[in-house]
Parts: structure tokens; C-alpha cells; sequence
């Protein structure tokens, strides 16, 4: 007995010393593109690993090597002490590795027990039907082992984001997976849920489970990892425990370049305001049918708002009202002292409302259109003569927005698609802004946006302030909101929680009254 | 400046490779129009008389003018099934029309607007009540031969006016009369595509309809107009098909807008809409009818012909999946 335990004890031991996996010197390229060069990445039993860099470093193109998406051109994959070479991610997944998109991939109308067995093979009676308790009673277990209740025959689509996440994680695990990839897993996740989630990572862990963590948010990278690797355009960086660096360490691995983390936004002493200042933009007791309850505010030109709270909060609800997107059950929207009823986006434009919107891809690019023609699209009635087109003033204009706002393309005529996210968005805030807005409505202005470009976007809209546009500003980053904004408004379950001026503003602050612990 | 210095390599290559799949998307089925004619030269006797070749053209004119309208819906992530449908309803409309005693314009211009309502009824329930085109577009295919059917009792109606003729099988300067209508369509629509608000609306439409939607765009409002705009281009087609036949047919266009839809697709239009142009559509076209009246020449059996056809059609969407993947 005792040597046993022994033997399984140095087992152990020396499967915690040697990689599970290993990959050596991986290249690759998509159409003479080269994607990754060099990267070197060893995954322990039995550790978070953090896998850093900015968008574009490669992080996802590794991860689909590593899951059998994609095959390497060169350099090899040692796996479990062997090199393989997976054909398929089929044959990745069979071996034990898994992997939780950052887009959910459930079947929605499919139940939650098919979703978690889907990998698997179903058990079949012996008419050679699919034995269905049998899988809702695996299903229900792999389920209560990552501590969640929700009913196996229930349907994807009755599901919130966070737990069909949950459902995400219980099908990877009901594969016995050796190796877990999770890409960006807590981008719609909120706080509390995100704690649970760490939990669960926490006991795979503990259970020997190698764990890639992909993910932009430092706090979560230093919470939960073990060890990071730093990608930069492709090329591998440097690997190392999380206990000997700092997130300005990572950082400046990440951008290749000192970065005073994040910007800060002066001062704005105008904000000080004189009586005689009137708001542009002033909501009264405005509530929607469902999620907005009651808000108040004043928007005032010059100043950024920022507005904090969690996912759910109702925060994106109540600018889609402003904007037109959704209607006002109850209360008042006033403009430059008159009251309006905005009931489409067309309306909101006229009235010199923008509305940046919180998916880029879903809401705000037109893909397969130039940078110039998404600059543009909401302002081609001026570029008419006689019904036609003029490109030529069309071209001028674009060309001042992307110099402005420093939107890094090769041309303007390049397809929108083929930029990075941080350009997109750039060329997203650009279109708003060639309406001439009054008021701009940022929606997450930095999602999945890398660092680099995250402070350049920041930098702009404190530019725009100045000029005298009025921002209000959605962001769950809290060091956005304090970086950037003026004013802090925090809303918690539709009704607005707090108001907090910048100087008496800090992240538990607004923590505090986000999670609505007020009494 | 500054900013070229600033740019990484990536987006640069990206604009190469982007401009050598936008070189392929536009030469690539011109390579392949180009191939056919060469081929027909060689080896179909006559291929290249002129009158032939005015055939061709004249031939392929109909399905020209409905995959000009069609092009329109597929860019907007639509399909028009009820072109082939409504063609014979305002063929046999004007027809009556005129044999009844109203001037040949007017009878031909009743017909186009016919079509026009027809298709903006498509429109309306696609983009206000949301129905999926091809439901609703199935529906009105059905409805509109039946009122066709209806309203001729089954008869072809024979056409009297020697006036209305002319658009359909008339010549100016020797050239086929619907050529120029063709023409005409293709060019007006280039210029709507390129560099008319609607025709940029329709491409950001078909790409991100919501999006398009947030940045003010009227999309329900352009969604009609472009299922109009497919049916008044399927009632010109009608009433040059009526000139062609000297009658107005309710069995006439069958399936006519399967050849619409084939044209678009091989002229590399994406199905899930905002991409795709006019000229490559006129390329479409013209594969099909090259192909189509050279393996006439070639006495291939006409059985054949449709399976040749129909492969070549699935060749093209399977290049359509290949360049949208990367």
C-alpha cells in the first residue's frame, strides 16, 4: 500500500517536472503571411498558463495549433511525451484537448445535456436508439462537479450568456480533457460570475488539469495564473512564473515598449461649472419598459461621462433609448433645453446624437466596405450632386478623419476587415464624428481592443471633449472609467446608483454601489 | 506621412492579398468567359458570324435584365424566386392591354409597373413583417403564374401590335432591340451600384444589416426598393418577351429565375450578400449562353447541355465558398 502511494506520489512528481505538452519552433503563415515564427510553449499538469499579447501576436493561431485547427508549417508538437501531428481538431480533442471559444458555440435549440454529451458518443438501447437518461445523468454530473444546477433537459436558449458559458466549460470537461484552452472566458461574464469561474478553474487545477488562459484583463491574469508566455507579432517573447513579473512588466513585453499603463486624462477645470452652464442633453425620470428605472442625468458639453456598473445593469439598455433603439415607457429627453421624442436612429442623428455601438463586428463595421465608405456612410447625402456620388470630396474627407484620429490602413480604399480592431474602432468613432454629433454614446469604446490602441482611443475622446462634444461613456473596465472620464455615474439594476466626481471616484467606490451593497 | 512610417508590415500585405483576391474575384470568371469563347472559336463551325454572336447576345438579353434585379436582392442577402413568375404575368398583361386598344407604350410601361408592384409587395413583407425572401418570394412565384393562368384561361394571347413587337424582336442598326435594353439596364445599374446612396446603402446592408441600421441607414425603405426595383426590371423583361414571342405567354419564364440566380453566383456575387458586382453578373450571363449556344453548335445533345450547365453552376459556388473562406 504505502509504496504504491509512493510510486503514485513520485509519478506525480515527475509528471509535474515534464511538460504535458511542449511545442517547439512553431511556424506558421496564411498566404505568405507569417502568423507565428519560433514559438515555443510548454504546458505543465496542473497549472494556469496565461497566454499574453496584443491582438494580432498570434495567441489564437497558437491555440488552434495546439487544438488542431490548424497544422503547423513547421517545428513540432510533443504531446504526453510523444510528437504528434493532429489532422483535425477531432483528433486534438480525443487525446484530451479542449477548448472554450471566446464565441459560444452551443446549439441553442438543443438541450443542455445534448450540448455537454455532444462530443461523445451516445449510448444506444438495443433497438439502437440513443438512451436519453443516460446523458441527461451524465450530463447532470459533469454539471453538479463544476457546481452548477441548472436541468440537463432544459434548451440552450433559455439560457443567459453566463450559463451557457457554464454549459461551454461542462462539455469540455465531459470530455476528460487533459488540457483546457479558454479564450477570453469572462468577456461577458459579470463579477460574481467570474468568481465562480475561477473557482471551477481553481479545482481543475488542483486535479491536474493544464489550463491556457487567454485573456486582456491583467487583474484576472494575476488572480488565477501560474505561469504566462508573451507573444508579440508572432514571435515568442518570453515565458516565466507570474510570481516575478508585474502587470507593467507584462505589459511592456506585450507593446515591445514602455507604456505609462493607461491614459490619464487632465483635469478638466471647466468642470467646475458656473450656474450659467446648461446641459446639452438632460434625461428626467427616463425609463424604458424592461431595464432602464427612472434615470436622471444632465450631459454637459465638454465633459466625459463615464457610466459604471455591471453587465445586466441596464447601461446599454439606457443609451439604446436615447438613441432611439428602444422606447421610452416613461419620462423626458430634452435637448439644448427642448424636449424630443427620438424614435429611430435617423432621428437621434438629426438631432446630433452618436452612438457608438457595444459589438463592433455585429453593430458597428460594414464589412466588405472600404475604411473610406464606413467613414462616410452616414453622412453620404452631403456627398450627392445631382443623386450621384462625388468620391473625389468623399476621398478628401476620409483622408482628414484617418489622419485625425490616426487610423493605421494601407489605404482608404482597404476593406474594412483588414484592420485591426483597434482601427476598426477608430474608423467606427470616425463615421460618428463626420455627423458633427453634440453628444457621443460610447459603448465599451475599447473591447477587445490591444493596449496600445486602447490608450490612442482614449487620447481621442478626451480630444473630443475638449472641442466641446459631450461624451457619455459605458465601461466595465474601471480603469477606463477612472482614466477617462470627468464625472462617474454607476448604475445598478436599471436605477442609477451614484454619482461621483472624479476626484472622489476609485475602483471599490465604484464597486461598491455597482453591486448595489447601498443601503 | 506619418502614418506610412508608423504602419506595420500586416496591413500592407493584407491590401496585397486583398488585391489579388479582388483581381481573382473580378478576371477570374473573365478568364473563364474568355477560355469558353476561345474553345467555342476553335471548335464550334460559325461560333464567330456576327449573326451568331447577336444571338447570343439577343438570347441571353432576358436572363441578363432579371439577373441585373437579381444581383440587387442577392447583394442584400435576399433571393427573388418570382422574376420567372412575373415575367409572364406582365407579358400577358400588356399584351392584353394592347391588344385591347392602348397604345403600345402605355400597354409595355403598364407591364413594367405591374412587375414594380409585384416586386415592392415582395419587399414590403420582407423587410417590415421580416418574412425570409425566399418564402415570401416562393409564394408570389406561385400566386403571380397563377394570376397569369387566370387570367388568360391557360392561352397564350396573341400579340396584334406590329409597334410592341419591335422591343422584342425589332433592330436599330442592325442590332437586336432588347440588346439596348440590356444595355441600358447594365449601365444605369452600374452607376446606381457605384455612385448612388442607394446602391451604397445596399451593399452595407447585405454586409452588417444592423449596423446599417444603427448608422441611420432606412433600411426597410431600401429593402422595398430593391425587391421593386427586381420586379420592374422582371416586367421589362416581360414585355420584351411578349415583342420576342409576339404573344403574351402564361406558361412562358419557368425556371427563368434559377438562370438569374446561376448568372449572379458565377459572376461571383456572395449569397450571404454585401459583396459582388453588376459586370460580374453580364459575365455570368454570358458563360451560361456561351456555353450554352456553343454546345448547340457543337450538336451536343440538349439532355447534356443541362447536365453540363448544372455542373458548371455548382463549380462556381463551390469557387464562391473557396474565396470567401479566407
Amino acid at each position: 500500500m504505502a509504496v504504491s502511494q509512493i510510486q503514485e506520489h513520485t509519478n506525480r512528481q515527475s509528471q509535474i517536472r515534464s511538460p504535458i505538452m511542449s511545442m517547439k519552433a512553431v511556424n506558421k503563415q496564411f498566404s505568405g503571411v507569417k502568423v507565428l515564427q519560433n514559438v515555443n510553449i510548454e504546458l505543465f499538469k496542473g497549472e494556469v498558463h496565461a497566454l499574453m499579447g496584443e491582438n494580432g501576436a498570434g495567441k489564437s493561431t497558437l491555440m488552434k495549433i495546439m487544438a488542431g485547427v490548424y497544422q503547423p508549417d513547421a517545428g513540432m508538437i510533443v504531446y504526453k511525451g510523444q510528437e504528434v501531428h493532429w489532422n483535425n481538431p477531432m483528433e486534438a480533442r480525443n487525446r484530451g484537448i479542449s477548448v472554450i471559444h471566446q464565441e459560444i458555440s452551443l446549439s441553442p435549440n438543443l438541450s443542455i445535456g445534448e450540448n455537454i454529451m455532444m462530443g461523445t458518443t451516445f449510448k444506444k438501447n438495443r433497438f439502437g436508439l440513443i438512451k436519453w437518461n443516460e446523458i441527461y445523468e451524465k450530463a447532470g454530473h459533469v454539471l453538479k462537479s463544476i457546481g452548477s444546477n441548472l436541468d440537463p433537459r432544459a434548451d440552450v436558449s433559455t439560457l443567459s450568456v453566463a450559463q451557457q458559458q457554464m454549459v461551454e466549460i461542462a462539455r469540455a470537461l465531459s470530455l476528460n480533457s487533459e488540457i483546457l484552452i479558454m479564450d477570453e472566458p469572462t468577456a461577458s461574464l459579470t463579477d460574481k460570475e467570474i468568481e465562480k469561474l475561477f473557482g471551477i478553474i481553481e479545482e481543475l487545477r488542483r486535479k491536474g488539469v493544464a489550463i491556457v488562459y487567454i485573456s486582456h484583463r491583467m487583474d484576472e491574469i494575476f488572480k488565477i495564473s501560474n505561469r504566462f508566455t508573451v507573444l508579440r507579432d508572432g514571435q515568442w517573447v518570453t515565458s516565466g512564473p507570474i510570481s516575478e513579473t508585474n502587470p507593467k512588466n507584462l505589459v511592456r513585453l506585450m507593446v515591445g515598449r514602455e507604456l505609462n499603463e493607461l491614459f490619464v486624462r487632465e483635469k478638466n477645470n471647466s468642470m467646475v461649472r458656473p450656474e450659467e452652464r446648461k446641459p446639452v442633453l438632460e434625461l428626467k425620470g427616463v425609463s424604458d419598459k424592461k431595464f432602464v428605472k427612472d434615470i436622471s442625468l444632465k450631459l454637459y458639453p465638454g465633459e466625459i461621462v463615464g457610466l459604471a456598473g455591471l453587465v445586466g445593469a441596464g447601461r446599454t439598455e439606457l443609451i439604446r433609448t436615447i438613441f432611439g433603439l428602444s422606447e421610452l415607457s416613461n419620462g423626458q429627453i430634452i435637448m439644448n433645453g427642448q424636449q424630443v421624442h427620438i424614435k429611430s436612429p435617423i432621428e437621434a442623428m438629426k438631432l446630433g446624437i452618436a452612438h457608438v455601438p457595444e459589438s463592433r463586428k455585429e453593430q458597428g463595421l460594414l464589412p466588405n466596405l472600404s475604411v473610406i465608405e464606413n467613414i462616410l456612410m452616414a453622412q453620404l447625402p452631403t456627398y450627392r450632386k445631382f443623386k450621384l456620388l462625388q468620391y473625389k470630396k468623399m476621398n478628401q474627407d476620409a483622408d482628414r478623419y484617418i489622419e485625425e484620429l490616426g487610423v493605421r490602413t494601407a489605404s482608404k480604399e482597404q476593406n474594412i476587415m483588414g484592420l485591426s480592431g483597434g482601427n476598426q474602432q477608430k474608423v467606427v468613432i470616425a463615421k460618428w464624428l463626420s455627423i458633427g454629433p453634440r453628444v457621443l454614446l460610447l459603448d465599451e469604446p475599447t473591447r477587445g481592443v490591444d493596449i496600445g490602441a486602447k490608450t490612442e482611443i482614449h487620447k481621442i475622446i478626451s480630444k473630443l471633449a475638449d472641442q466641446g462634444l459631450a461624451v457619455l461613456m459605458i465601461s466595465s473596465e474601471l480603469p477606463e472609467v477612472l482614466g477617462v472620464s470627468d464625472r462617474i455615474l454607476v448604475m445598478h439594476e436599471g436605477k442609477l446608483r451614484a454619482e461621483l466626481s472624479r476626484d472622489e471616484a476609485t475602483q471599490e467606490k465604484i464597486m461598491y454601489y455597482a453591486t448595489g451593497e447601498v443601503k | 506621412m506619418m502614418n506610412t512610417n508608423i504602419q506595420t508590415s500586416s496591413p500592407i500585405v493584407v491590401s496585397i492579398k486583398d488585391r489579388s483576391k479582388k483581381i481573382f474575384n473580378q478576371l477570374g470568371m473573365l478568364i473563364i468567359l474568355a477560355l469558353l469563347i476561345i474553345i467555342m472559336m476553335v471548335f464550334a463551325p460559325n461560333f464567330t458570324d456576327s449573326s451568331n454572336i447577336l444571338n447570343v447576345l439577343k438570347q441571353s438579353s432576358i436572363t441578363a435584365i432579371l439577373a441585373a434585379g437579381m444581383t440587387l436582392v442577392i447583394l442584400t442577402g435576399g433571393i427573388d424566386l418570382s422574376v420567372g413568375s412575373t415575367l409572364a404575368l406582365t407579358g400577358v398583361i400588356s399584351v392584353l392591354l394592347s391588344n385591347a386598344g392602348i397604345p403600345p407604350v402605355v400597354a409595355m410601361l403598364a407591364g413594367a409597373a405591374v412587375g414594380y408592384v409585384a416586386g415592392a409587395i415582395n419587399g414590403f413583407l420582407t423587410a417590415i413583417p421580416k418574412l425570409p425572401s425566399f418564402i415570401v418570394t416562393l409564394g408570389s412565384m406561385t400566386y403571380l403564374r397563377g394570376l397569369a393562368y387566370v387570367i388568360t384561361g391557360g392561352y397564350p394571347v396573341v400579340l396584334a401590335s406590329e409597334q410592341f413587337k419591335f422591343i422584342g424582336a425589332g433592330k436599330i442598326l442592325g442590332i437586336p432591340t432588347p440588346i439596348y435594353v440590356m444595355l441600358i439596364v447594365y449601365i444605369i445599374m452600374f452607376i446606381v451600384l457605384k455612385y448612388t446612396m442607394f446602391g451604397r446603402h445596399v451593399y452595407a446592408i447585405g454586409g452588417n444589416e444592423e449596423a446599417a441600421h444603427l448608422t441611420g441607414i432606412k433600411v426597410n425603405r431600401t429593402l422595398i426598393h430593391v425587391y421593386s426595383i427586381s420586379g420592374l426590371l422582371a416586367g421589362i423583361s416581360g414585355v420584351v418577351m411578349a415583342g420576342r414571342l409576339f404573344s403574351g405567354q402564361p406558361m412562358v419564364g419557368i425556371a427563368f429565375e434559377l438562370d438569374a440566380i446561376a448568372a449572379v453566383v458565377l459572376g461571383g456575387t456572395s449569397f450571404v450578400g454585401g459583396r459582388g458586382r453588376i459586370q460580374g453578373t453580364i459575365i455570368g450571363v454570358l458563360i451560361v449562353a456561351v456555353l450554352t449556344n456553343g454546345m448547340t453548335l457543337l450538336n451536343v445533345d440538349f439532355y447534356w447541355q443541362q447536365v453540363v450547365k448544372g455542373i458548371v453552376i455548382v463549380i462556381a459556388v463551390l469557387l464562391d465558398r473557396l474565396r470567401s473562406r479566407t
